[in-house]
């Protein structure tokens, strides 16, 4: 029981597997484009509280720069992905990934 | 702050970002899907706070509450037809999904818990992190940092570029 009231580096280890087998299970099985982005979003959280949590029980600044890196690369490839969503709902009226099958028009 | 407390509080903050994950993916509605990360990435930025990295959870809600959720909430916007209520997604391969996702979390939670003897030192991070940060920033990744400010500049860049409207190809159609 000691282990449970002590929060350790293993509570967040189990709490970002969570987060990330969900946004894998997001990725795999939504058809909407946007609902896929947000399983990428949860899977990025996950990297980044894994990323914290090892630099907070090491003692090094490692895992807090590269958290800031990850987040910045998020913003940059949410940006990108929704610009290529609005380009693809504009050419098939539809963002249903697994009914997009043609790379022209 | 009593050990107590702190560790009703962690189970709080846990508790409501595991959750509201479950909703997003689960929720058949794609709005409630984007109103729930919301949620999730409050609840993150929580942990990030009981990690003692408060600069990363004051640039988590400042980016993703206020950049990505935003451009995903227009995203849904843009791409369903709201007057239409036809904001349901459907789901494909649930089965081999659900398999996966019990088999990785199972295993990733097992490997972690069990298999692994985690070298942690005695001399964690306390307090705030901010002054160490821009140290870091200034002379160890100074080079990483500029990489990163050139690849997002070149990605909003992109992204204006990819989503503007097309006025010539209207106008060549003509």
């Amino acid at each position: 029981m000691d282990v449970l009231f002590t929060i350790g580096l293993d509570h967040y280890l189990v709490i970002s597997a969570i987060l990330f087998g969900l946004g894998l299970f997001a990725i795999l099985t939504r058809k909407n484009a946007i609902v896929v982005l947000m399983g990428v979003e949860l899977i990025l959280n996950a990297a980044n509280i894994n990323l914290l949590a090892f630099s907070k029980y090491n003692g090094g600044m490692e895992g807090v720069m590269f958290s800031l890196f990850v987040i910045v690369l998020a913003a940059a490839e949410a940006a990108i992905a929704l610009a290529i969503v609005i380009n693809i709902y504009k050419t098939f009226n539809t963002v249903d990934v697994s009914s997009i099958d043609s790379l022209k028009e | 702050m009593t050990n107590t407390t702190y560790t009703v509080i962690f189970y709080l903050f846990a508790a409501i970002t595991v959750f509201s994950a479950v909703f997003v993916v689960f929720s058949r509605n794609v709005i409630y899907s984007a109103f729930s990360l919301l949620f999730t990435f409050f609840g993150v930025a929580a942990l990030y706070v009981f990690l003692s990295a408060d600069f990363i959870a004051v640039t988590q809600i400042i980016v993703y509450v206020g950049g990505i959720l935003v451009l995903l909430l227009f995203g849904v916007m843009f791409t369903n037809k709201i007057m239409m209520t036809d904001l349901k997604t459907d789901v494909l391969n649930l089965v081999p999904g659900l398999v996966l996702l019990v088999a990785i979390t199972g295993g990733l939670i097992y490997t972690f818990l069990t298999r692994s003897e985690w070298f942690t030192t005695v001399e964690q991070l306390q307090g705030s992190v901010v002054e160490r940060i821009g140290f870091e920033t200034m002379s160890r990744y100074v080079l990483p940092f500029e990489m990163v400010s050139i690849l997002l500049l070149l990605a909003l860049i992109g992204a204006a570029f990819l989503a503007r409207f097309d006025n010539s190809a209207k106008s060549n159609e003509k």
